[in-house]
């Protein structure tokens, strides 16, 4: 397709992207791209369909239709474990820490193709032990970088919930992902921890990764995206730099209400 | 009351066949249920299987003994698979549903009529282990110490028995320690969060299905070389519920828990049956208990236990308390 050429810079790029539950269209997408090493913000009211977008795209939703390349490769329809051993890592809205493991257990569960993870290798610690002791290192280093080095034999459970997020960022980046989708990374999470979060996800473009985030907080959202893309009812409605976004008037009304006293947004745009 | 006699009652079961069959479904369970948090309610199947599997290929075809084991090892995965691959898709409950379903279902197929043919029916097989016993190294006669002692035959089916369970319990450890074990988990804490990272949950649960299946139907097995004889009444659904109480007992996750929750579990009911009788035998209860209310009268104490293990000790013997107390889902 001659589209293509305007996608080489697209690590993530989908089209004609539906999922409706029900008589409800949650996403309905013409078309989505994520810029290749940039960090780019989702945005858009609740129930826009931010979460359902990346749990799609992630595997962890059917779409109806729809089809989606990542790193050119079509992984449409992929499933969840599929699309992460890709390099397509995504983290939770509400963290999903391994609560009876110890951190440094999450960490090092993350790590990618261990061969001690087959049932037979499993058996003779010769075959693994090695990988073993780089993969902690690798898992003691990132916990050091997340600032959770001190926790590392504490039980997941333990931790507060910003130190989830944290833990749940360190543990996409022991995947080696070349894409890490963060669902909210700073909700629930206290203003000082917040700023080390966002300074580890700058840190994470600029060794080349890519980063797309859901956020609602448009001050976190200002300060490190280069591109922000609005979603409302299910699309997207405008997308660009975070000045430009928060100046166009749709966004406007996706969050403050239509003018002019039109009909309500559901029965408006509702499914037909 | 002999209480040298209630104690000495309490061991032999305690080291008895009984013990290790339940160790060895204990064993199976804790794979699945310990370290991968799959409910399965049927255990009993996989047994029953493998019971089924050993008897019905000797019996049926005059193949070796251990062919026959061979056979009841592969129904279990079988059955595992069966099982496992149209539910462990969907929410963890239906496995529990279709587990506790499907055991009743061989069950009620094995003591049918119309499968008399086969099965047997409700008078089950008999007069197929016999080669296990010819391969017997003990002299006959008893053995033992004091008022504790077996014959020959109940020896060599223990000694087999505790082996097996050995043998389990190394797999488990082994399993338990690796990144494998990890995984497996990974998928009990949280299942999504293990596919995010790039684990095919749904294979690793069928395979985890499937070990603990193998495991359980070797206890299987040695319930039905130990009778030699199987029917239907040998594989009654409550039997999982008492598996699950051995393995509260002895400790969920934890590698010995399942063994010595076993031998406690055997010695307390045997002990408490033996206690029972004699007291009712001596009158302490007057009218109100008979000799037979002795079997009834265990069971509910086994119910109360559990309720009091959950209660104050719900990590069980061997569990790790701290673990058990961790609970933020």
């Amino acid at each position: 397709m001659s589209a293509d050429a305007t996608t080489n810079g697209a690590i993530l790029q989908a089209r004609g992207m539906r999922r409706a539950f029900g008589g409800l269209v949650a996403v309905d997408v013409e078309s989505f791209s994520v810029m290749r090493g940039s960090i780019t913000a989702l945005i858009g009211p609740n129930g826009a369909g931010k979460t359902t977008l990346f749990n799609v795209l992630t595997g962890f939703e059917r779409a109806d239709h729809g089809e989606w390349t990542f790193d050119d490769r079509d992984v449409s329809g992929w499933p969840a474990y599929r699309i992460a051993r890709a390099g397509m890592v995504r983290t939770f809205q509400i963290p999903k820490a391994l609560a009876r493991m110890s951190v440094l257990e999450n960490m090092k569960l993350a790590a990618q193709t261990q061969r001690g993870e087959g049932f037979f290798p499993a058996l003779l610690r010769r075959l693994w032990c090695d990988e073993e002791a780089r993969i902690e290192a690798r898992g003691v280093e990132l916990l050091e970088w997340v600032g959770l080095a001190k926790q590392r034999d504490d039980y997941a459970g333990t931790l507060s919930g910003g130190q989830r997020k944290l833990l749940e960022l360190g543990r996409a980046l022991m995947t080696n992902p070349r894409l890490v989708m963060l669902d909210e990374p700073t909700a629930g999470v206290n203003p000082a921890l917040t700023e080390q979060l966002l300074d580890r996800i700058r840190s994470v473009r600029d060794e080349g990764a890519t980063v797309l985030f859901v956020e609602h907080d448009m001050d976190v959202v200002g300060s490190i995206s280069d591109r922000v893309i609005c979603m409302a009812q299910g699309s997207v409605i405008a997308e660009g730099t975070a000045a430009e976004v928060v100046a166009d008037p749709q966004v406007i009304d996706a969050y403050l209400g239509e003018r002019h006293g039109e009909a309500a947004m559901p029965t408006s745009e509702g499914p037909t | 009351m002999d209480f040298g006699k209630i104690f000495s009652d309490g061991v032999r079961e305690a080291l008895g066949v009984n013990a290790a069959a339940y160790a060895l479904a204990a064993i199976g369970l804790n794979v699945q249920y310990g370290l991968t948090g799959l409910l399965n309610f049927g255990q009993v199947g996989f047994l029953l299987v493998g019971a089924y599997g050993t008897a019905i290929t000797v019996k049926e075809t005059g193949a070796p003994l251990w062919a026959g084991f061979l056979v009841g090892i592969l129904a279990a995965i079988g059955l595992a698979a069966v099982l496992g691959i149209p539910t462990l898709r969907l929410r963890a409950d239906y496995l529990a549903i279709v587990t506790i379903a499907s055991a009743e279902i061989l069950r009620v197929l094995a003591g049918s009529r119309h499968l008399e043919g086969f099965t047997g029916g409700p008078f089950g097989i008999r007069g197929w282990a016999g080669s296990f016993y010819d391969l017997n190294p003990f002299s006959p006669g008893r053995y033992g110490a004091g008022k504790v002692s077996f014959d020959h035959n109940t020896l060599w089916v223990m000694t087999v028995a505790w082996t097996l369970v050995i043998l389990a319990s190394v797999l488990v450890w082994l399993l338990k320690r690796s990144p494998y074990g990890r995984v497996l988990r990974s998928i009990r804490e949280d299942e999504d969060a293990a596919r995010s990272l790039g684990k095919n949950a749904y294979v690793i649960k069928i395979q985890s299905l499937a070990v603990g299946g193998v495991i359980g139907a070797l206890g299987g097995m040695v319930i039905a070389v130990n009778f030699q004889f199987t029917n239907d009444d040998f594989w009654l659904s409550p039997f999982t519920f008492l598996m699950y109480t051995v393995l509260i007992i002895g400790g969920v996750g934890s590698v010995i828990g399942p063994v010595l929750g076993a031998m406690l579990f055997w010695f307390v009911y045997q002990s408490l049956d033996s206690l029972l009788r004699q007291a009712i035998h001596e009158g302490v209860f007057g009218d109100v208990l008979t000799s037979t209310d002795a079997g009834p009268l265990r069971l509910a104490f086994v119910g109360l236990t559990l309720m009091l293990l959950m209660i104050y000790r719900p990590q069980g013997i061997f569990g790790n308390r701290q673990e058990a107390l961790i609970d933020d889902r």
